[in-house]
């Protein structure tokens, strides 16, 4: 830590939050809000001398709100910066009619009440995001009575009892009565591996935390009885189960089940129910003091930075890495790395072995100085365009130049633009050709998908960062589904022209499907704005033409969604099943029709 | 180098393609439910393609060297591949035309694996039948690609770590220690994350800072 604290290498800036991301690999544009300390960092000496002095008292978080603060702190003795800092809505401020005890007892004078929040630019070529983790919040686990016996602490706040930098200098105290109990049990699993209450994934590091923590007090209390309610210890990692044997071995009890109801004694103790599925018997264990083994959730600011950047989750909430075998830390935005918790749920040790693989890419990434631009990006036919401005309007990045005024055509910023085709799509002079998913190169794809039999086939169209990657997301996790499907990639579900859908209904296709990524995941930011609208367009001249709208279909399919994406392909099948050959040879004529009269 | 796309667009059509389409067993994933050697002789028989055939592994060495030889030999110009997904080895086939003296941009994969193989198991006629309509349509698109170029654009050698806890302390660390600048953005007071709560860690039972 103090390492990383005076780097020269290192720009350490704490308190601070990102709050937009702009531009594309290798050139980042980054604003950050940094929140005023109203302590000079450099020149603060972390006398604690303001302590002293300071009036207002308040729970410490750092020790889970176990011991008190003041509104001027150190958030715990090894911090980096070592700089304290003011909690400005609790402190009573500056005016000396009321306190600024701390202004007159700091000698440096780095107390300094007119900070303010500041707002910096940073320019970065690539970014790691390593957000990390929000431990399970127990209190909805009320079986476990976490809110109603002081007695029932988390592991968390076992971490902070028994440190000896924490509020009982490192005693084992149990809160109510603050004597040191007899007997302690451990909880597993709670808030993970669970349909009902928390999450159903396994948080990994909670088996050897309590591992951890049973041979910690076995060492400092060999006498004091522990027992842990488990469903499965999960002892993997390499030494793992020589820990788990040690403490076995010192008499720790493992019993395999998880506490049915918790009750609290009149000595604060706590009575445990339990079926022990290993026995089969309804078993009670008196215990003077209980510990919540919780899981991992999410950080609360990964969905804000998700949409903020443009990356995708899993189902659990984690970022979602590129490949999970072959790209375990790359995002699939190029230039974005995960490390630690931020991706799934991981110990120190695999936290530390994925920073360094993430820093190891970004390294690769940036080595050279120059970085190649995708080449699949948009372009303006200037002879067609009639400078209308759509395709400036709809564009994500902001890539696309037009002045409406004065008639000059469009021109597209090949390095701002991403490649998503909303442009070429929204176009209706035909004047932009999106390269590598240009206009015939897709109406090909569906010509020959409907050549044979096309009243049997399900025509599908899937973004490349999402619903793309759900259909393989499937395949992986070996879902069957209907085989008539035909999927066609584009980059974004915005490319997907009106013209497409009218040429396959057209070429007698029965059913379409529309699919891209969640409102709000967008991989090109709100794209898929202008899918919905364009589908909801269509719909409308379906509505009139007398064609039926449930042929064309729109579906949002993440890439962790395998199970969506087969269950959408077999509504789509039923959907097929619902066309008949006279509907599709009545659609045939209602548009040939219409294209006599255009 | 964009500009010069459109127009290279306008000539590329005068010349008919001359593709190659490669079948990959990928050992028996593809192999067990889709009849490669159907799928590959279908293939033959449609416009420009000029050799059409399955292999054991196209991503091999030995199948990247075959397809590399045929593009030698037949003078082809194009390539599909019928494989795994393109969110896979696309990668590892772009390089292979590059190295072979083609735009890597003139290759199109069809998904034979994660989308055909793998989601219908239970019937193999309908997957040959489904591979054969992806390879058709890889075909048609593979034909109507266009060479496109990559532009090589100036980097920012700077890197934002987001998150000072542990790994972002390590990757920031690593990062700085090989001479690349780090801006490190921690939301709290300090950094040192949930880690710095932890009393003792494991495996080594040692404390957390």
């Amino acid at each position: 830590m103090t390492d990383a604290g005076r780097h020269p290498r290192i720009k350490l800036l704490t308190m601070s939050e990102v709050v937009d991301v702009k531009g594309y690999v290798g050139n980042f544009e980054v604003k950050i809000l940094k929140r005023a300390r109203y302590v000079e960092e450099k020149e603060c000496t972390a006398c604690g001398e303001c302590v002293k002095a300071c009036p207002v008292v308040r729970p410490d978080e750092f020790n889970m709100g176990l011991s008190s603060r003041k509104a001027i702190y150190s958030p715990f003795p090894q911090a980096v910066p070592s700089a304290y800092v003011i909690n400005v809505n609790e402190c009573l401020g500056h005016n000396p009619a009321v306190c600024s005890k701390c202004i007159d007892a700091c000698e440096k004078k780095c107390i300094n009440f007119h900070m303010s929040d500041e707002e910096l630019t940073e320019s970065v070529g690539s970014i790691i995001v390593a957000t990390g983790l929000e431990p399970y919040d127990p209190t909805e686990l009320d079986e476990y009575g976490y809110t109603r016996f002081e007695n029932v602490v988390t592991s968390l706040e076992f971490e902070r009892i028994v440190n000896a930098g924490g509020p009982a200098k490192g005693e084992l105290i149990r809160p109510k009565d603050r004597k040191q109990p007899k007997s302690v049990g451990f909880i597993q699993c709670v808030g993970s591996r669970s349909l009902r209450k928390g999450s159903s994934y396994c948080s990994n590091i909670c088996c050897m935390n309590t591992i951890k923590s049973t041979l910690a007090i076995k060492e400092h209390y060999p006498d004091i009885d522990i027992k842990v309610f488990y469903i499965d210890i999960r002892a993997f990692g390499k030494g793992f189960e020589d820990l788990y044997t040690r403490s076995r071995r010192l008499g720790v009890q493992y019993l395999r089940g998880l506490p049915g109801t918790v009750e609290e004694l009149p000595d604060g103790s706590l009575h445990v129910a339990v079926e022990n599925t290993a026995s089969g018997k309804l078993e009670f264990h008196d215990l003077d003091m209980l510990v919540l083994a919780l899981g991992v959730r999410p950080a609360k600011s990964t969905q804000k930075l998700q949409e903020m950047i443009g990356l995708q989750l899993t189902s659990d909430g984690f970022f979602l890495e590129a490949h999970p075998k072959l790209l375990p830390v790359d995002a699939a935005t190029r230039g974005i790395f995960y490390a630690g918790c931020a991706e799934s749920p991981k110990d120190i040790k695999e936290s530390v072995t994925q920073a360094s693989a993430a820093a190891g890419r970004a390294i690769r990434l940036m080595h050279t100085g120059t970085i190649t631009t995708e080449p699949i990006t948009s372009e303006i036919i200037t002879e067609h365009c009639k400078a209308c401005g759509k395709c400036a309007e709809v564009c994500p990045y902001n890539a696309i130049t037009v002045d409406v005024k004065k008639k000059i055509p469009a021109v597209v910023n090949s390095a701002a633009c991403a490649g998503c085709g909303t442009c070429a799509a929204e176009c209706v002079f035909g004047a932009i050709v999106m390269n590598h998913y240009t206009d015939e190169q897709i109406t090909g794809q569906v010509d020959v998908m409907l050549e044979e039999k096309p009243e049997e086939k399900i025509l599908t169209f899937a973004c490349n960062w999402c619903s793309y990657a759900g259909a393989d997301y499937a395949g992986v996790s070996r879902l069957q589904y209907s085989p008539n499907t035909r999927l066609i990639r584009t980059m974004c579900s915005g490319r997907v022209d009106e013209k497409f859908i009218w040429q396959a209904f057209e070429k007698k296709a029965p059913v379409i499907l529309v699919s891209g990524c969640h409102i709000g995941d967008c991989h090109y930011i709100n794209a898929n704005h202008w899918t919905v609208k364009r589908v909801e367009k269509v719909h409308k001249k379906m509505e009139k033409l007398g064609i039926r709208k449930e042929r064309l279909q729109l579906e949002w399919i993440s890439a962790a969604e395998g199970i969506r994406f087969a269950e959408v392909m077999k509504k789509m099948e039923t959907l097929r099943r619902s066309v008949s050959m006279e509907e599709i040879e009545k659609t045939v004529d209602i548009l040939k029709s219409k294209n006599k009269k255009d | 180098m964009k500009a010069n796309i459109l127009s290279e667009q306008s000539s590329a059509q005068k010349v008919p393609a001359r593709i190659g389409v490669y079948i990959c067993q990928c050992g028996l994933n593809i192999a067990q439910t889709v009849d490669c050697k159907q799928v590959a002789q279908t293939a033959a028989e449609l416009d420009n393609v000029i050799v059409s055939k399955d292999l054991g592994y196209a991503c091999s060495e030995p199948g990247q060297h075959e397809i590399k030889k045929d593009i030698i030999e037949h003078g082809l110009d194009r390539i599909v591949l019928g494989s795994c997904s393109p969110r896979l080895h696309e990668p590892t086939f772009r390089k292979m035309m590059h190295d072979a003296g083609l735009n890597p941009f003139l290759l199109e994969m069809a998904n034979l694996r994660e989308q055909c193989s793998w989601v219908h198991m239970k019937e193999p006629d309908a997957a040959t039948n489904k591979a054969i309509d992806l390879v058709k349509m890889s075909v048609s698109r593979v034909s109507g690609l266009f060479p496109l170029y990559e532009e090589t654009l100036p980097l920012t050698k700077r890197t934002l770590v987001i998150g000072g806890g542990i790994a972002g302390i390590q990757a920031a660390l690593d990062l700085a220690d090989n001479g690349y600048d780090v801006v490190l953005v921690e939301k709290k007071p300090s950094i040192g994350g949930t880690m710095a709560q932890l009393d003792k860690t494991f495996p080594t039972m040692d404390c957390s800072i």
